[in-house]
């Protein structure tokens, strides 16, 4: 988290380079930017061209209980989000850019051409949330082992437990 | 097939209707044949194997990953293409598997490397052996208990692990936290940043055949740790940042623990010059090893010791200022040529300018309360809770049904001694995290590796992976 208040923060985007989407005003200083699934490959590579050298995090999040959340006027919340943090060190500055990907069609750019940093990010969103990525070189589990089946961090996918006993077991007799 | 011992016709058990045809295949075979139509059927994913394949079996796109070549260049060209010669044959080369127990790995890391006699072509790291789902539990636990998670991941630098996810609380609940604090977190952290590129130090001494290093590395180390220890009660996994403050205040006669601690270990740094730094035998092994130049680590979204160690003088401390850095004199420590020796000396100067920084932090340690006084974050002090029944109350309600965190989607982001260290938190409203994501430095870092080891000797991949400081709790969370 930086310090600096909203209003000293510069515009990082140079207008006319990017695509029209809307934007909110973060209260958090990062700027965030809601493209289109058909624009966000082009967004976020005119954030890079804009200065934005690093991709400091990719990561997606599933809002299957949580429809409700504040997104701009004109984007319809879909149930996952893929969320990525980009970072300009020339700028000192953070942009977060955040697209909506429908349940039914779960498939996104891969950002592999615009920054190679997200190969393992994308790989981990894609294992724990079941997002596919068109165009990454090498799509596969990274974290859960290959053929591991479901997506764990899905809303839908149920966590394991161990129940707990209070009383001492009855011990064979 | 059963003719002989059934003369009278029918098989005991019926054949399925579609059953594929085996064409006398084995086994084993058979199950590649399978797993490759399945490939076929299902394009839109090439899931799959995780492993390293031989050169025939993988296409020139993940080729050029493994060999770490494909980096866009700011110019827009790409690594030198020339010295990637992805045509070459399958029996001029070996692939070779390194742990996931191996000495030098750190933990449980894997590499796939395939070797051209004693050089490395490709490099494929596979993780996620030590993978426990901290992300998920962390939706499954209150804000209050959510640091106990989160220090567990990287378990060298715990206490930057419970800062982030605090900050990132925090910023949700929108707290102002008092002074004091603050300084007490900033004076953890940076304690844990010397421990942490201490027991860095004695490792990669390790690796490098140095046991002399390893031991002093681990003997400073331990004084840091008594500190932690008198102070937060364990000497790791400390759940001593929580959201709201921290959890005890620092213990009577701190300020002469810091200054052993300070001055033992500044003297003994020199003593690592001696030892290491000058040594002809060091040097050559690390000087001119594993480089990486400054657009390739941007490119692959380094951050911390590795990105400074090529020039990039980029420290969140001082360039985007948490807690109270910007107080602070301090200098960010860059290297010049990113290779194995940047990275050592990088963090060999990180612990004296973190020495210096917890005696500045001594100095200027401001009075007051170590917690926020927000009964709504802070449970109430002991005293109160004998003489009064809300107290009690409260007390109860914030460790069962923790605090209502507003909604919100917040990234926080903090310098830990392995880079940045970010964590993004949803709240959805209620005590307990919609979402927490924690970007790992160490699982970022980690794809630097086919970059560092190509072309490079065996026995310097083991100096090169040590250089990288992953941290495997850390990388698979």
């Amino acid at each position: 988290m930086s310090e600096t208040t909203p209003t000293a923060a510069p515009p990082a985007t140079p207008s006319g380079v990017l695509p029209d989407v809307p934007r909110l005003p973060d209260r958090l200083v990062d700027q965030l930017a809601f493209p289109g699934r058909d624009t966000y490959k082009r967004m976020v590579g005119a954030f890079r061209d804009a200065g934005f050298e690093l991709c400091a995090d990719l990561c997606a999040v599933d809002y299957l209980i949580h429809p409700g959340r504040s997104l701009p006027e004109g984007v319809a919340p879909e149930r996952f989000e893929v969320v990525v943090n980009l970072l300009s060190l020339s700028l000192r500055q953070r942009v977060r850019v955040r697209v909506q990907v429908p349940e039914s069609d779960p498939v996104v750019d891969s950002l592999f051409d615009i920054y190679a940093g997200t190969e393992a990010m994308e790989r981990e969103a894609y294992d724990m949330m079941g997002i596919i990525f068109r165009g990454h070189p090498d799509l596969t589990r990274i974290l859960m082992p290959e053929d591991w089946e479901g997506y764990p961090l899905r809303k839908d996918y149920g966590v394991g437990r161990v129940p707990v006993q209070f009383k001492e077991a009855p011990g064979p007799r | 097939m059963s003719d002989e011992r059934e003369p009278q016709g029918e098989p005991l058990t019926p054949e399925p209707a579609n059953e594929p045809e085996d064409f006398g295949l084995e086994p084993t075979e058979r199950a590649h044949r399978e797993a490759e139509e399945r490939q076929f059927i299902e394009p839109e994913t090439d899931e799959g194997a995780q492993e390293l394949h031989p050169r025939s079996q993988t296409g020139a796109g993940e080729l050029r990953t493994e060999v770490g070549a494909v980096l866009r260049l700011p110019e827009g060209g790409f690594v030198d293409p020339s010295d990637i010669d992805i045509e070459r044959r399958d029996d001029q080369t070996m692939i070779i598997n390194m742990g996931p127990q191996h000495p030098s790995t750190h933990g449980v890391l894997r590499l796939m490397l395939e070797l051209d006699g004693e050089t490395v072509l490709r490099t494929k790291p596979v993780i996620g052996y030590l993978h426990t789902g901290m992300e998920k539990t962390g939706e499954e636990l209150t804000y209050v208990q959510g640091a106990t998670n989160t220090t567990r991941m990287d378990y060298l630098s715990p206490l930057a692990n419970e800062l982030v996810f605090s900050m990132a609380t925090e910023a949700l609940l929108g707290v102002e936290l008092p002074p004091r604090a603050t300084w007490i977190r900033m004076l953890m952290c940076e304690l844990n940043r010397i421990s942490s590129h201490l027991l860095w130090m004695a490792t990669n001494g390790m690796d490098l055949g140095s046991t002399t290093m390893m031991i002093y590395g681990f003997r400073e180390r331990e004084m840091v740790l008594a500190f932690f220890e008198k102070t937060t009660g364990q000497r790791m996994n400390h759940n001593f940042i929580r959201p709201g403050g921290v959890a005890a205040d620092l213990p009577d006669g701190w300020q002469d623990d810091i200054d052993i601690i300070c001055d033992t270990v500044l003297a003994r740094t020199y003593e690592y010059d001696e030892l290491l730094t000058g040594q002809p035998i060091f040097r050559e092994r690390t000087e001119a090893v594993g480089n990486i130049s400054a657009e390739e680590a941007l490119a692959l979204s380094l951050t911390g010791p590795m990105l400074r160690s090529t020039g990039v003088p980029w420290d969140l401390r001082r360039t985007m200022p948490y807690l109270a850095y910007d107080k602070l004199d301090f200098d960010v420590i860059v290297g010049s040529y990113g290779d194995n020796f940047d990275r050592y000396s990088v963090r060999l100067n990180e612990i004296r300018e973190s020495i210096r920084m917890v005696r500045q932090i001594a100095d200027m340690m401001p009075p007051g309360d170590y917690r926020v006084q927000d009964r709504k974050v802070t449970p109430p002090p002991r005293a109160r809770i004998d003489e009064s029944m809300e107290a009690l109350i409260h007390h109860f309600k914030i460790f069962t049904e923790g605090f209502r965190v507003p909604e919100g989607e917040v990234y926080v982001a903090v310098e830990s001694p392995r880079g940045e260290l970010g964590c993004y938190l949803v709240s959805d409203g209620t005590s307990k995290p919609y979402r927490m994501h924690i970007r790992a430095p160490s699982f970022v870092n980690l794809q630097a590796l086919p970059l560092l080891l190509r072309g490079g000797l065996m026995a310097d991949a083991v100096a090169s992976i040590s250089s990288v400081d992953p941290i495997m709790g850390e990388v698979d969370r």
